[in-house]
């Protein structure tokens, strides 16, 4: 894998990286492809995977009251706030 | 040795308090954590949860667990008190709301403690990828204590706890517990709630015990276990496979040896295997060729969960925000500033493997080999009971040993994650010591489902030593 490479998927996953981690991470990445190409080896059935006894369960979508101390710690773990609302750069 | 059963008789018989024990596991965290490194805080309130435990067994409180001082792994939510998963990004962030295993063991009466060091977000194999700096081993202080809950192992074996919690995604219990020689017990996939687990990848997690004995470690498990139904992948009671005795083990001869094992290790695990065959086990040479490709499909499975997982660190609702020119800026400044390498490293291969074009080529082939993996270890079982191997194909290594070598350090969790892969229940259990005197073991996986005979085996193993 290039620098470029690694810019590009930096990009796509919203980290920034350093000049010197784009180098070692492109020279990590080709070791570990290296070591998880493996997998193209097994000889595996073109179909859908099956994933076991577990499935998932779904509930319905329903709001939920919550008390105020509650409501009021999860507003304090936000980052920058105005009252009661969540501060953000703006989007446009 | 202070076991759960001896520690609950001693409250019982009023040699000591719950207060008394847990000042004499702060007195052992004061003296000793600033060489290892494994407790990250001791929660101010312990003496509180403390008192009401001793005042619930004055008044006839039975549960083993009462009383009983745990330390928890820093990815497990304890509501009110810090948890950061061992980030800059959570540095300081309070939970909102507590784990369902948390739930569990403070209604039974035990006192969380404090908080374990780990790798950042659960990735590593060391704890040396932890914000808060490397965990040493209580063996050996040049050495690793194994990972990703590195702490949470060490905090048992140098008595800073009874027992901790830790959790496991590839050998994160069980390997750990390997090197620090304590017992490491990982359940069936979906049979302990996930629900308040900071999740590394979804599909692997679990939470589970790290104890001294298998005895206490089926303790902790049965207090933490069961359905909860705000985990959506919690297995329910009925939906349980019966329980059956292990009498016979399979040991994978081939893939053990061709792994690159410490001779040690295998001289060890080969001396085990004759002993148990002593003992009356039936032991068969088994084959399973698909399963040296779980390390493989699993740094391609994990990586795409982690990417998706971690997308919600952006500097937005909660954790580290970073200053930016633009939103875009702000996303890509909170990642570089509050992740390490470690976390970057696998976000940015999980963007990857996800990416169109390689999506087929490694995530979907991947979900292929994993249900290739599930079968094998089924048709294993239709002749086995459980298979045998080491936990971890060396003993704890140097610190620093393998850190410039990813590959490296990722096979350290060759024989522990095929049971993630596959979801089934597995135990590391210490097994004697190497000529430098670090701890060796064994490692059982058996059929999903059938957790209480892994603790039951464990429990004849230890007879044996």
């Amino acid at each position: 894998m290039e620098k470029k490479d690694i810019e590009a998927l930096a990009k796509l996953a919203r980290v920034n990286l350093t000049e010197d981690e784009k180098t070692s991470f492109a020279q990590d990445m080709g070791s570990i492809l290296a070591y998880v190409d493996r997998i193209r080896e097994v000889a595996t059935e073109d179909r859908p995977a099956e994933i076991g006894q577990v499935h998932n369960i779904f509930r319905d979508d329903m709001p939920k009251e919550y008390d105020v101390k509650q409501v009021e710690n999860i507003k304090n773990q936000f980052p920058d706030r105005d009252g009661d609302y969540l501060k953000v750069k703006s989007i446009l | 040795m202070l076991t759960i059963p001896q520690v609950g008789a001693d409250l019982r018989a009023k040699k000591y308090s719950a207060v008394d024990l847990c000042m004499q596991c702060v007195k052992n965290i004061e003296e000793k954590n600033s060489e290892l490194n494994a407790v990250l805080e001791i929660f101010s309130d312990w003496e509180i949860q403390a008192r009401e435990a001793d005042e619930k067994i004055s008044k006839g409180e039975t549960s083993p667990m009462c009383g009983i001082p745990v330390i928890i792994k820093d990815n497990i939510l304890f509501i009110d008190h810090h948890v950061s998963a061992a980030s800059k990004i959570l540095e300081n962030y309070t939970a909102t709301y507590s784990a369902t295993v948390i739930e569990k063991l403070r209604d039974a009466g035990a006192i969380i403690l404090g908080r374990a060091n780990m790798d950042e977000f659960a990735m590593g194999s060391s704890t040396e990828n932890s914000a808060y700096g490397v965990v040493k081993n209580p063996y050996d202080l040049e050495r690793v204590a194994g990972g990703s809950s590195g702490g949470s192992a060490v905090c048992v074996s140098s008595g800073f706890c009874i027992a901790s919690l830790g959790t496991d995604t590839a050998g994160s219990i069980r390997q750990p517990a390997s090197f620090c020689g304590v017992v490491g017990f990982k359940s069936s996939y979906g049979l302990t709630s996930r629900y308040g687990a900071i999740a590394m990848g979804n599909s692997l997690d679990q939470i589970g015990p790290i104890a001294k004995t298998v005895e206490d470690a089926e303790i902790v498990q049965g207090c933490i276990g069961g359905y909860d139904k705000k985990d959506a992948n919690s297995v329910k009671e009925e939906l349980k496979p019966k329980e059956k005795e292990i009498k016979v083990l399979g040991v994978p001869w081939n893939e053990i040896r061709k792994e690159g094992v410490n001779i040690e290790v295998l001289e060890n695990f080969e001396n085990t295997v004759k002993k148990l065959e002593n003992a009356g086990y039936k032991i068969v040479d088994i084959s399973m060729p698909n399963m040296s490709y779980s390390l493989a499909a699993y740094y391609i499975l994990m990586p795409a969960e982690v990417s998706t997982n971690l997308s919600r660190f952006d500097g937005i609702r909660y954790g580290l925000r970073a200053e930016g020119e633009n939103l875009f800026d702000v996303y890509a400044n909170t990642k570089a500033q509050g992740f390490g390498p470690e976390t970057r490293r696998r976000v940015i291969l999980g963007a990857y493997v996800l990416s169109h074009g390689y999506y087929d080529a490694y995530y979907r082939k991947a979900l292929l080999v994993r249900d290739l993996i599930k079968k094998e270890f089924n048709e294993a079982f239709k002749n086995v009971d459980a298979i045998l191997s080491p936990t971890a194909p060396t003993p704890a290594f140097k610190i620093g040993e393998k850190t410039k070598d990813p590959v490296a350090m990722y096979l350290s969790d060759i024989f522990t994650v095929p049971a993630n892969i596959a979801g089934l229940p597995a135990i590391s259990i210490p097994n004697g010591f190497n000529k430098d005197g670090l701890p060796l073991d064994i490692h059982l996986v058996a059929d999903f489902g059938q957790d209480k005979s892994v603790f039951s085996f464990g429990k004849s193993f230890e007879g044996l030593q």
